[in-house]
């Protein structure tokens, strides 16, 4: 079992899923029913095989494990390699997790085209996990903007009334940062002779060029995270997008930009990194405070959550350049957990959506009433998405001000001022919607969660109360690989500094 | 007197002798014989593709030096060969269905081929002339062979007007290369310029680029490429798309890294130049257009500007990079015309973009091949279109061309967005009329074979790249 290459399987396991559903031939409604089965089969089967990489998980090893290595451009050092360390492993999980909650979300709200949505979404549970798993720069990039492929079928073919808008604007915008990141990938290919991710981990890169390589990184992550100000694609995408399509957007994607600067800009700029802090501070630190107060004013339910995920993850860039172990470990928590939260409130507003066809705030009011079950739901989200003690939420944004406060504490004085505007947004949203009186006539007759939609939300309960209550299950495995992230960069940072006065 | 060594031709003369047999059975049947003439030139062009792969692959010359056959022309001469293949198969029905089923079509092609794979082999200013007329003259019949359409004659005479011009700036540029140098041989003129080239020579050689870079399409020299490709018969305009492109860039590629190999700095700056130009144009102009042979053309001019990345880097690098770019470009090329081949409503042939609206719910594997022809061409991956792009900047920045590389980029990204427009039309939009249901078994056939290379080539990468670094060496005498 030891032996088998688990990534791999991990990886191409729903390539092969929609293989079989692009097979499936006959009437539309048996399709439809054939290609939901064998979509959601796959990927629980991923899932659960994808535990099995975090039950073989050495955590006292800060090294890539359960590598996978194959040759693929024998002239060009190109090869194909994939391994997990600390740092990705929980993103493989939270990509496998999500999937199948994706489809199963999909099960009656999408109706048209069954056939190609398990496919778009089984093609790119392929792609994130591959992403997340590469070690050698070119399958990243491959993986990196594989991505954009299905998505942008997700949002252009079953997203709302300006989802060709929306799916543009998300594809160029993530391909004109990614278009310059491959040029540094090349120019440290000619500089290194590899693009074996762990080789290029151990590289030198000159003084000179590294900020160059830094901005080119930071062009393609900064795009997916999104930091201010280049945000703007995100509520686009979201509101446009169906549901799982927003809950995936969410979940994942903008985590393939944190995740990217930890395998990438910190370890291997790591003077340019130096450099730039300031510069990633301070756009973190707008986009906390104005995305926060942005998302306030929005009529449009999945517009404020778009919105503060972009509050949520300036969080997470603070934590990763803090480059001290809390604020690390806190900023890869932050993302884990944002990602079922944040998953989890688009799925909240898709089930109303279901059901009334609209998502703004003004044509809800007094769910509470009608709508017990889902109201707790909703509110135990909200909560972990405020940052309330016993959630997630928590403990990741009290280890990025911990993080924060040692290296710059006005950074955390700024960013303190998002766990304020935070519950003011998400509260006052959920005041809106779920309390107050029902006087909407066509909410009289509304539904609560029906069996699907419960079993749906359990495991997302299940999980954000077990990263409150016991996060130990989820920071043991970071420690050495970031603990190692952290020595290199001060090692790295040391010898900077120590080179010119030994020269003089 | 003694006859040259003819084994090194014998490909060339096999087409010939088939060009000239299909032509008297045209001439006795006087029609295609029931596809009979298009099939027997089919299978001429294999028997020559496998003259080519036996034949020599060490540098050989022939014809007192005019003729030259190194591991470059045989892989150049096998993308031809393949291309003009390809669209003789996916011609046919086509044609059949317009009325232009001439035994004179695969005759032409054959005429064209040859004429081209006498360019690749070309060593000698004389014979790169004669073969590159001899393309040129069956091309422009080619784009006028639809007789009783206004567009087509229009075509056919513009492309003939601007290309005899072309032809004479490139015979202009030869005669003050030969007056100032005295030779006219690509081996003696290397020799004679290797230390100092005098101005006249430098002058003769940006005409000699310019004459070439209208074949190739390259902006500022492409006015010809959309109207030609949207007046001409459609499998013509295939054919255009990629074999004459392939051959030019061949010729291109042995000129200047032949009897100018010395002056690289001088014509480095040009090809720079009618890079960037055909990047911004092919990226830009496409964007409003609306017809798909149009879009082809500006997407053509735009790939042209890419592969002259590769051009510009130079060196051995440089040429593979060029060399697989072709290759990939053949693959995606043929595929979508295979597509825009099928789009025929009650036996009408198509070419506006917005006809392809909702094609993936009438015709869900022509789409979904569409749509990877679509990505492939914008470069991303895992489409093979990556990594030609990929190959073509590598080469690039390995000589420190960052700006031109970060222009590259750049235009990239403006050319995704009409390529993502087709996928738009097909995917987003609810369909129309809808198109035919039948497709060929040929064309189907190329579209099937298309798809799985673009989409498979991430597989298995080395094949390709190995034989192009093969062919690159032998351009530069390894």
């Amino acid at each position: 079992m030891n032996n088998w290459p688990l990534l791999s399987i991990v990886t191409f396991l729903p390539m092969l899923g929609a293989f079989f559903v692009l097979l499936i031939r006959g009437e539309t409604a048996q399709v439809a029913r054939n290609a939901r089965y064998v979509a959601m089969l796959t990927s629980v089967f991923t899932f659960l095989i994808s535990l099995l990489i975090w039950y073989n998980f050495d955590t006292n090893s800060a090294d890539f494990q359960m590598v996978d290595q194959a040759r693929w451009l024998p002239g060009y050092s190109i090869v194909y390699k994939m391994g997990v360390d600390g740092i990705s492993l929980f993103f493989v999980i939270l990509s496998t997790f999500l999937t199948p909650i994706c489809i199963l979300s999909a099960w009656d709200a999408i109706q048209t085209r069954v056939k190609e949505y398990m496919i778009a979404f089984l093609v790119l549970e392929t792609m994130m996990v591959g992403m997340f798993c590469a070690l050698d720069l070119v399958l990243f990039y491959t993986f990196f903007e594989g991505v954009l492929i299905p998505m942008f079928i997700i949002i252009g073919v079953w997203g709302g009334a300006r989802r060709v808008y929306a799916a543009f604007k998300f594809f160029l915008y993530t391909l004109l940062g990614s278009v310059l990141m491959l040029l540094a990938v090349l120019a440290m290919y000619f500089d290194a002779h590899t693009t074996d991710i762990q080789v290029l981990l151990g590289h030198a890169f000159p003084a000179a060029m590294q900020p160059w390589l830094w901005l080119a990184f930071f062009a393609s992550f900064a795009v997916k995270v999104p930091m201010w100000p280049v945000h703007t694609w995100l509520p686009d995408a979201h509101v446009e997008a169906p549901t799982a399509g927003s809950v995936i957007l969410a979940g994942v994607l903008l985590k393939m930009g944190g995740y990217g600067f930890l395998r990438f800009s910190v370890p291997m700029f790591p003077l340019a990194t130096h450099d730039f802090m300031p510069l990633i501070f301070t756009l973190s630190v707008v986009a906390v405070i104005y995305t926060s107060l942005v998302a306030l004013v929005q009529k449009d339910m999945k517009k404020l959550i778009a919105y503060s995920s972009v509050a949520h993850m300036g969080f997470v860039t603070i934590g990763v350049f803090t480059l001290q172990t809390q604020g690390v470990e806190g900023a890869i928590f932050q993302m884990l957990s944002h990602g079922i939260v944040s998953g989890a409130l688009f799925l909240c507003v898709g089930v109303i959506y279901d059901r009334m066809h609209t998502r703004e705030i003004a044509r809800y009011g007094g769910l509470a009433q009608r709508m017990p079950v889902y109201a707790f739901m909703f509110m135990l989200f909200t909560m972990a998405s405020v940052g309330l003690p016993g959630t997630g939420g928590f403990v990741g944004e009290f280890l990025v001000l911990n993080g924060a406060f040692q290296v710059n504490s006005w950074v955390a004085f700024f960013a303190a001022f998002g766990l304020i505007l935070g519950p003011a947004y998400a509260l006052y949203l959920y005041r809106r919607v779920i309390f107050g009186k029902l006087v909407h006539e066509d909410l009289k007759s509304i539904l609560d969660l029906n069996a699907r939609e419960v079993f749906l939300f359990v495991p997302l309960v299940l999980v954000v109360l077990w990263m409150g209550i016991y996060p130990s299950s989820f920071l043991t495995p970071m420690h050495a690989s970031v603990a190692k992230l952290i020595n290199d960069y001060q090692l790295t940072k040391t010898a900077a500094v120590q080179a010119p006065s030994a020269a003089q | 007197m003694e006859l040259p060594n003819l084994a090194p031709a014998l490909p060339e003369l096999l087409i010939v002798a088939s060009a000239i047999i299909l032509l008297l059975i045209g001439v006795f049947k006087k029609e295609n014989a029931g596809g009979g003439i298009t099939a027997l030139g089919i299978i001429a062009l294999a028997l020559t593709a496998l003259l080519v792969v036996s034949g020599p692959s060490e540098r050989t010359e022939t014809f007192g030096g005019m003729f030259v056959v190194d591991g470059f022309a045989v892989f150049t001469k096998l993308l031809v060969l393949l291309a003009s293949a390809v669209t003789l198969a996916m011609s046919r029905h086509w044609l059949r269905a317009e009325g232009l089923d001439h035994p004179e079509y695969p005759v032409l092609v054959l005429f064209a081929t040859l004429g081209m794979m006498l360019m690749i082999s070309a060593n000698n200013f004389m014979s790169l002339y004669l073969g590159l007329e001899l393309q040129s003259l069956a091309l422009y019949v080619l784009a006028a062979s639809q007789r009783d359409s206004g567009r087509a004659t229009e075509a056919g005479l513009k492309y003939f007007v601007l290309g005899s011009l072309a032809s004479g700036m490139l015979l202009y540029g030869a005669s003050l290369v030969y007056g100032f140098s005295g030779t006219t041989g690509f081996d003696a003129l290397a020799k004679a310029l290797a230390n100092e080239a005098p101005v006249g020579v430098t002058v003769g050689m940006v005409f000699i680029l310019a004459g070439l870079a209208f074949k190739i399409s390259a902006a500022p020299f492409h006015m010809w490429a959309p109207d030609v490709y949207e007046g001409a018969p459609t499998p013509v305009t295939a054919f255009f798309a990629v074999a004459p492109k392939i051959a030019a860039f061949a010729l291109l590629l042995r000129v200047l890294t032949g009897p100018f190999g010395s002056m690289v700095e001088q014509w480095s700056q040009v090809i720079v130049f009618i890079s960037v130009a055909s990047m911004v144009v092919g990226g830009f102009a496409a964007i409003v257009q609306t017809n798909i042979k149009r879009l082809m053309a500006y997407s053509s001019i735009g790939h042209v500007g890419y592969a002259l990345i590769g051009l510009a880097a130079g060196g051995p690098d440089g040429v593979r990079a060029v060399l697989i770019y072709l290759a990939i470009y053949l693959a995606m090329n043929a595929g979508a015309f295979a597509v825009i081949l099928s789009m025929r409503q009650k036996e009408r042939s198509l070419e506006n973009i917005d006809d392809l609206a909702g094609l993936s719910k009438t015709h869900p594997m022509m789409a979904l091949s569409l749509a990877i022809f679509m990505w492939s061409m914008a470069g991303i991956p895992p489409f093979a279109g990556f990594w030609s792009k990929w190959m073509v900047f590598s080469a690039a920045i390995d000589k420190g061309m960052i700006a031109l590389s970060i222009i590259g980029v750049l235009t990239s990204v403006v050319s995704a967005f009409y390529y993502l427009r087709i996928i738009k039309v097909m995917y987003f939009d609810e369909p129309g009329e809808g198109l035919d249901r039948s497709i060929s078994a040929p064309v189907g056939l190329v579209m099937g074979l298309a798809t799985l290379a673009v989409l498979l080539f991430n597989l298995v990468p080395a094949g390709l790249f190995s034989s192009a670094s093969a062919a690159a060496a032998s351009l530069f005498g390894g």
